[in-house]
């Protein structure tokens, strides 16, 4: 376990938004990891903080309201919560990068596209403008969008070409870590695929690890080597991809397999995951998750749960397992 | 570009007609015979007569005002009621000092306001914010009159530093400029302050943090350029409010401008002259805000692209 | 998970914790926001007092009497913003002018949104011909400066109150207009207005039932502003001699009248510019407390 290398490793992570409305513990002591030239999967509900866990890894969680409250995040083995201001601008863009949930938004409007992608190129390599530029139309080229096309403004894109130009400027100057939020969630299904296949094509090419942010399963299957599920602002479980989809443990993932529709046998009934996210600004004092479990006991009120390991990979956070049981085949041992 | 700026242009050209047309309509119903006044309490009536049918007023008013039109577009104003000159001379004359106050007062206005709304934003919930965001809700509540009066009493009565009247030389402009300007730099400064602080939440702007921009190029390079967009907007619509307020500050200060050529021809009812003034106003403000609409197209390539 | 069990997730949470009416909430905003609260606290205020200025205060002997005996005097116990040229007592006027102003602009503003909600709506609701001609009209409305739109109004049809209202109500038309078109525009196709017309309902019932109600947000807003925009132009055009005629105290006419005495009494031209300043500063305050109530978003 000692000698792999991780592009990015989160501890213990914390983030707090403090609002008028109360403080929302969106991250509460949230652990990550990602080896070198892999991709996690974070899948989770929407608020569950997959969002803050991307930003946090660029230092660019908003503040105010937010607030890192504790934790490390090491990137490359460095820890960036000791660095400045100015390190960390030299870091974005350059050795960690992200792909924003919305493309339509996520260009500035009063920008050419070539300028965009040439900024980040000029700002982290040895090149003057003209060469940035220059480099911005192979960008462009290489996410499929014609390099004379560059010239034109994000209002004459679509929504997809738009996508790919935010690949191009995260991929510009080859960042050892990606973290795509949803990448393609905003886009046409047709679209999705082709983001999703170039994405892929990319990250092979470039060596880059990934963390992928998604609530869409199938994405995860497609692409991720690894998973997190996260809820209320933790791992509950962690795996390799077979762990997880195979030998699921935890009861909110099994939740989240049941609420999909199965090809095989379309006449099963979905289930979906009773009741809500729980309050981030009020969360349960034990296991976050236990008023939707179907399994609650009586210790899950009070008690965090602890993470019990299954191999070396995959663990998981629930009362239900202890060194034993969670070896044992089949799902819930109850 | 050239396209936008000729559509522009045409459709200037209705608008301006609907201005003269609604003011010359206004001023028509004005009581009294303008014959009578020309002519004096003497006057019989049948020299008021004769006056009236070579004027035109027993002519549809519509006949009348399409009389006033082909006149204006050859510069011809028609003549005063009180010096029977014709009225663009004196208008003419007076034009380039309310101009040049007003031009003085929106440069100053824009160049100060620009940096205090953007670092007001940049710094927002500080101190430097809520001392500026004060000092920019007075500027919006005070009458420029009242802030022309004052102005007086502290640097011209109290400290004798600029005088408190004329237009000779630059330092009888200073007042006048500040008492014009301030309100215009207190609204923009509140528009430019909002305006920034709903851009530095857009996503675009993340997105350039996240490139490792550094935070003064995000201000600069990335928020100033889309906060303009509303920001250009209130200063043309502004401009219309400070053109009524170069009326008060000419008044207080007994500038010789349009103004208050404007003011004391109402008060000798001389109609021509005051519609003549109206119309210069309207007229110019059309132009203003057809720069304000190139500059728009400049700044928002969305709006350029519509016209290409 | 899919796209539907997220709405309702997204559903279930806003009923979960907005309980409120949308109504409440936005009152709920107001009262927490301090300056809005006294913003609103002092129109209230001033609007009692211009109600019953005629109570308070005989307009014969308080405010038109002149009293030589007491002219020109400095602020005192007796007279604590001290007396005009003719020996009328400042403090008095001020709290009476406070009739003008605010009867006034609530008059001017009021028809202004009348007018404006009528030609605003056929424009937005009818869209076509009765749209083009309505909204090129108010195009070359607008481009008339509006306190130059007044001045002409009342330098032609002579200087009374009600020339004034009529002056300041039509300068306010375009504005008003244009904001109820485009709240109209956005609603005029949304699902909810088919709805209404599937089960029946005339364009009467629709536009006054549904159009508008969604449409208050910015036209509250907009009325405030305006409100301190008439005020502004009230005593502006009184200050010129166009306005409220003496020896009404409107603040405009007796900043007016200061303007000779400024040299050796200045405290004349002190007390009715700040009652102006103050009465528009607080309906600045109350116009950025509703906006930011109005809009959350922006906070």
């Amino acid at each position: 376990m000692s000698d792999k290398k991780y592009a990015v490793e989160i501890n213990d992570l914390a983030v707090e938004f403090r609002t008028d409305d109360g403080i929302v513990k969106a991250l509460n002591g949230l652990d990550l990891k990602i080896e070198e030239g892999k991709t996690l999967g974070l899948v989770g509900e929407t608020g569950a903080g997959k969002t803050t866990t991307g930003l946090a890894i660029l230092r660019l969680v908003p503040s105010p309201p937010g607030v890192i409250v504790g934790g490390s995040i090491k990137l490359n083995g460095e820890d960036i919560f000791s660095k400045t201001e100015h390190e960390m601008q030299a870091l974005r863009g350059k050795a960690v990068s992200m792909i924003f949930q919305d493309p339509m938004t996520s260009l500035n409007p009063v920008m050419t596209v070539e300028e965009q992608i040439a900024e980040v190129i000029e700002l982290h390599e040895d090149v003057n403008h003209k060469g940035a530029i220059e480099k911005a139309k192979e960008m462009l080229e290489m996410v499929g969008i014609p390099g004379e096309r560059g010239t034109e403004y994000p209002h004459q894109f679509s929504g997809g070409m738009k996508q790919r130009v935010v690949i191009a400027i995260a991929l510009a100057c080859s960042p050892s870590l990606l973290i795509a939020d949803e990448p393609t969630t905003a886009l046409d299904v047709t679209i999705q695929a082709q983001v999703l296949e170039m994405m892929k094509e990319l990250k092979v090419k470039y060596n880059t690890s990934m963390l992928m942010i998604t609530h869409d399963l199938g994405i995860v299957a497609e692409i991720c080597d690894t998973v997190s599920v996260i809820y209320g602002g933790r791992v509950v479980e962690h795996g390799s991809l077979d762990d997880v989809f195979n030998n699921t443990r935890h009861p909110y993932t099994e939740g989240l397999f049941r609420s999909l529709p199965n090809l095989d046998n379309r006449s099963e009934k979905l289930k979906p995951i009773k009741g809500l996210m729980p309050d981030p600004t009020n969360l349960p004092e034990g296991c976050t998750f236990y008023p939707r479990c179907d399994y609650a006991m009586e210790i899950c009120k009070t008690v965090k749960p602890k993470k019990v390991y299954r191999n070396d990979e995959h663990y998981v956070e629930c009362h239900l397992y202890d060194e034993n049981n969670v070896k044992v085949g089949g799902l819930i041992g109850k | 570009m050239w396209k936008f700026i000729a559509k522009r242009l045409v459709s200037m050209i209705p608008v301006l007609l609907g201005v003269t047309l609604i003011i010359y309509l206004i001023m028509s119903m004005a009581p009294g015979d303008p014959a009578k006044v020309i002519l004096g309490e003497q006057a019989t009536p049948e020299q008021i007569a004769e006056l009236r049918e070579e004027m035109g007023l027993n002519d549809p008013v519509l006949v009348q005002y399409g009389r006033y039109i082909s006149g204006l577009v050859r510069g011809d104003m028609g003549e005063s009621y009180n010096s029977g000159l014709p009225c663009q001379v004196e208008i003419f004359a007076r034009f380039p000092n309310t101009l040049r106050l007003a031009t003085v007062a929106v440069t100053i206005s824009v160049i100060l306001a620009l940096p205090l709304g953007v670092l007001a934003a940049v710094k927002q919930n500080t101190l430097f914010d809520g001392i500026s965001m004060v000092i920019a809700l007075i500027g919006i509540s005070m009458p420029v009159f009242w802030l022309g009066l004052l102005l007086i009493l502290a640097f011209s009565l109290n400290l004798g530093w600029f005088p408190s009247s004329g237009s000779e030389g630059l330092r009888s402009m200073v007042l006048p400029a500040i008492t014009l300007g301030f309100n215009h730099m207190a609204s923009i400064a509140r528009i430019t302050r909002s305006s920034m602080l709903e851009v530095i939440r857009q996503d675009y702007i993340r997105t350039a943090r996240a490139k490792g921009v550094s935070e003064k190029n995000v201000i600069t390079k990335h928020a100033l350029k889309n906060a303009l967009i509303p920001t250009i907007t209130v200063v043309g619509l502004q401009i219309g409010a400070m053109l009524g307020g170069s009326v008060m500050t000419e008044s207080v200060f007994a500038w010789p401008g349009i103004g208050r050529l404007m003011v004391q021809s109402i008060n000798k009812r001389d109609i021509p002259m005051v519609l003549g003034c109206v119309i210069m106003f309207s007229v110019s403000f059309s132009i203003i805000n057809l720069i304000v609409d190139i500059l728009y197209g400049f700044v928002d390539p969305r709006i350029k692209s519509q016209y290409k | 998970m899919s796209e539907n069990t997220k709405n309702v997730n997204a559903a279930e949470i806003a009923a979960k914790y907005k309980k409120k009416s949308q109504t409440a909430d936005i009152f709920r905003r107001l009262a927490k926001n301090k300056t809005a609260m006294i913003g609103l606290i002092v129109v209230i205020l001033l609007l009692i007092l211009a109600l019953s200025a005629d109570l308070l205060f005989d307009f014969e002997i308080d405010i038109t009497k002149q009293n030589i005996s007491d002219r020109l005097q400095a602020p005192s116990s007796d007279h604590i913003f001290g007396t005009d040229e003719m020996g009328r007592d400042i403090f008095k006027r001020v709290c009476y002018g406070a009739k003008y102003s605010l009867l006034i602009s609530f008059v001017a503003a009021t028809i202004s949104l009348a007018i404006g909600l009528v030609f605003g709506a056929i424009a937005g609701y009818y869209g076509g011909w009765a749209d083009m001609i309505i909204m090129r009209f108010m195009d070359v409305l607008l481009a008339i400066p509006g306190t130059l739109l007044a001045i002409a109004i009342v330098a032609s049809l002579g200087t009374s109150i009600p020339n004034l209202i009529i002056a300041l109500s039509v300068s306010g038309i375009p504005g008003f207009s244009r904001i109820v078109r485009s709240s109209v525009l956005t609603v005029r196709d949304a699902e909810y207005i088919e709805a209404a017309k599937a089960i029946g309902a005339n364009d009467r019932i629709i536009i006054f039932g549904h159009v508008l109600p969604n449409g208050m947000a910015p036209l509250i807003v907009q009325s405030t502003l305006r409100i301190a925009s008439v005020i502004l132009t009230t005593a502006g055009l009184s200050f010129l001699g166009l306005g409220v005629p003496a020896p009404h105290p409107e603040w405009g006419a007796m900043l007016s009248n200061a303007r000779s005495y400024i040299r050796d009494y200045s405290y004349m031209a002190l007390f009715p510019g700040l009652a102006i300043m103050t009465t528009i500063l607080c309906l600045n305050l109350l116009g950025d407390g509703l906006r930011d109530a109005l809009d959350p978003r922006l906070k």
